[in-house]
């Protein structure tokens, strides 16, 4: 891995995970610069939703140290866990969704928890959002499980934005968009790092959003980091796997 | 003039025959409540001068949160006839209150409210609703019984690894809690009889009620009604997720039949163990009976034992075996039926189950009483 980053937002230090005997990340290292969109690729099953996971602290690690906004999230006290997840927003890979509340109610469940605003600010905040990510204020008293796959990635995505959060985790944010709604997905999240400074970490294998998205991209293959850098280095690399990622049928069509 | 963070203020500065209102500091979600009420303040104006320029340039840092308010002052402003206009915005920053100028001004209402007549059609709608369960139980009902034929007819698609599987699960794990709870029952039932019948020197009478009481009602009722919460509720919330998870529909597609793959075995499951529960229930029972008559009532176990041959025929046990399968079927179908109602959402799931449980109970005691009607006709 390149050497210390001194402005990273998330700086993971040699994390091993395992279920049961299955190593999936062992001695990961990664740093994430603040501002930077980071797209995160590798094989499927090769572990991007558990690092994502782990770093948010979903799944127990067996050894390492994991700093988000430069707070050991293993030291640090619930006042500063508290603090720092109001300053990061998540896409799970599923949605998740809270089923029982409306579409509205899931946007503006974080708001309300954590601001005392009046429901017109509410209201309008979470219109906001909704035409943010491509959604008409129609579906606002829909329930989740009357909305379309997209659409569910789509509400999760103005809900992980709820709170102008700095730093957004997004598993795989377009499989399930249509190829206009995801390059629209991939100009919002451009407009949002320019506008609102964010830091945005996803997981994709949509190569369309690692050309016009990334900034920086980083391979995970037999739970290390196998390669990090700008596209050009991907392209470049003689890794196999990488190999065969850039330079396959579908990446030439995307390169045209 | 430069940027200023910290908290954020709106300032309002005499400009020609115009206003401006200068803001500065931090317009993000932190401070939201505060800027709420500033902007409040601000569209007060509307009127006090023909033109208004809302100045951002000295903003150090604007969020959706922000922008919002700021396009939401122009918007009232503008609305109360002020010429308003947005001046002094970076390049990244003007790009973001563009986004937000797409929203549309009137959020759509949030319907559902309480009412004296909504709470009306709540109570009658859930009336009629009762005929409506009644048919579901009985079409489940007919489902069932046709995928019983069909597996009669076709032995190959009967799921016996299910089965066992289900029977495991409702009937040997249920074994300990159910002998607990009933050895319990029984002691108490003792220990009450003992303590009022020796009043009138009729210590003895205690085998009578006990034996009576025990393989005839007790017995199978409680173990039915702890079946319909422990395996009932189970069976519920099982079907109840499948079914959000669409994973029913794709056995369906897979031209499977969802009665037969799923609820065939957990009914099947469930028939047997009952009886089997309850009779060791009542065995339990009596055992804990005998126990507290032994050591607080002083009836030695001979005595009791023979008592118990002369007081009990083996009338009242079939009575208390018959009872069980009927019993577990209607605890099974109810559960299933709930399960397979399940909506898209957690909290549906909730609602189901608990709905499994409490018709389940109910519907059990309602057998009982039909059973006792039943059994007293035919003089059993
Ligand atoms: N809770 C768990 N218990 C056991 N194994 C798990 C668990 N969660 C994940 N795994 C395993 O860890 C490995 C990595 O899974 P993960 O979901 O991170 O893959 P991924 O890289 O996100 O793949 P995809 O691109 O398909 O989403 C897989 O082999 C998976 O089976
Ligand atoms: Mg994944």
């Amino acid at each position: 891995m390149a050497g210390e980053i001194s402005d990273a937002i998330i700086r993971v230090r040699d994390i091993t995970v395992q279920f049961g005997k299955t190593r999936v990340l062992d001695g990961l290292d990664l740093d994430v610069k603040r501002g930077e969109i980071l797209g995160f690729v590798g094989p499927s099953g090769a572990g991007k939703s558990v690092l994502t996971r782990t770093i948010i602290g979903l799944v127990p690690k067996i050894a390492g140290r994991i700093e988000v906004f430069g707070v050991d999230l293993d030291a640090a006290s619930a006042a500063e866990r508290r603090g720092v997840e109001r300053r990061w927003g998540i896409l799970f890979q599923q949605g998740a969704l809270f089923s029982s509340l409306t579409v509205r109610q899931n946007i503006q469940f974080p708001v309300r928890e954590y601001l005392k605003v009046s429901q017109r600010l509410l209201d309008e905040i979470m219109v906001a959002k909704l035409g943010m990510v491509g959604l008409k204020p129609e579906v606002a008293d829909r329930y989740p499980s009357e909305l379309s796959g997209g659409m569910i990635k789509r509400v999760a995505l103005a809900r992980a934005l709820a709170l102008d959060p700095e730093l957004v985790f997004l598993d795989e944010p377009t499989s399930g968009l249509d190829p206009i709604g995801a390059g629209d997905f991939d100009e919002l999240v451009r407009t949002l790092q320019r506008t609102l400074g964010l830091t945005v970490f996803m997981v994709t294998h949509d190569l369309d959003s690692l050309y016009t998205a990334c900034d920086r991209i980083a391979v995970l293959g037999n739970g290390k980091i196998i390669a990090a850098g700008s596209i050009a280095d991907m392209q470049a690399s003689k890794h196999p796997w990488l190999r065969q990622y850039f330079h396959g049928k579908r990446a030439r069509a995307v390169m045209g | 003039m430069g940027i200023v963070s910290g908290d954020p203020t709106l300032e309002r500065i005499a400009r020609g025959n115009g206003l401006a209102l200068c803001a500065t500091g931090t317009w993000t979600a932190r401070f939201a409540p505060l800027l709420e009420r500033m902007v409040a303040d601000a569209e007060k104006l509307g009127g006090k001068a023909p033109n208004i320029v809302i100045d951002a340039s000295r903003v150090s840092k604007l969020d959706t949160f922000g922008a919002w308010l700021i396009e939401r002052l122009r918007r009232s402003l503008t609305q109360g006839g002020v010429e308003t206009e947005i001046a002094g915005l970076s390049a990244n920053y003007s790009s973001l209150i563009d986004e937000v100028r797409r929203v549309k001004a009137e959020p759509v209402a949030e319907t559902d409210r309480v009412t004296i007549t909504g709470m009306l059609e709540q109570i009658g709608r859930s009336v009629a609703g009762v005929g409506g369960t009644l048919i579901g139980l009985i079409e489940m009902l007919g489902a069932v019984l046709a995928a019983a034929g069909h597996v009669l007819i076709r032995p190959r698609g009967f799921r016996l690894t299910s089965t066992i599987h289900h029977l495991e699960q409702v009937c040997w794990r249920a074994v300990p809690i159910v002998v607990l709870i009933t050895f319990l029952i029984g002691c108490i039932i003792s220990q009450q009889g003992i303590f009022h019948f020796r009043k009138f020197g009729a210590d003895i009478f205690v085998v009578d009620m006990l034996g009576v009481l025990v393989l005839r009602e007790i017995g199978v009722l409680l173990v039915a009604i702890m079946v319909a919460g422990r395996s009932g509720s189970a069976y519920t919330a099982e079907l109840g997720s499948m079914k959000m998870r669409e994973e029913i529909d794709a056995l369906r597609t897979m031209g499977f039949d969802p009665i037969e793959v799923l609820i065939l075995p957990r009914m099947l499951a469930l028939v047997l163990a009952l009886p089997i529960l309850a009779f060791l229930g009542a065995m339990a029972a009596l055992y804990g009976g005998g126990l507290v008559a032994w050591l607080y009532g002083g009836v030695d176990p001979e005595a009791f034992l023979l008592r118990l041959r002369d007081a009990i025929s083996i009338d009242h046990f079939i009575v208390g075996l018959i009872k069980a399968p009927v019993m577990a079927a209607v605890i099974g179908i109810v559960a299933c039926v709930e399960g397979l109602a399940v909506q898209g959402s957690a909290e549906s799931l909730g609602q189901h189950t608990t709905s499994s449980v409490v018709k389940g109970i109910f519907f059990v005691i309602v057998m009982d009483g039909v059973f006792a009607i039943f059994f007293a006709s035919i003089g059993m």
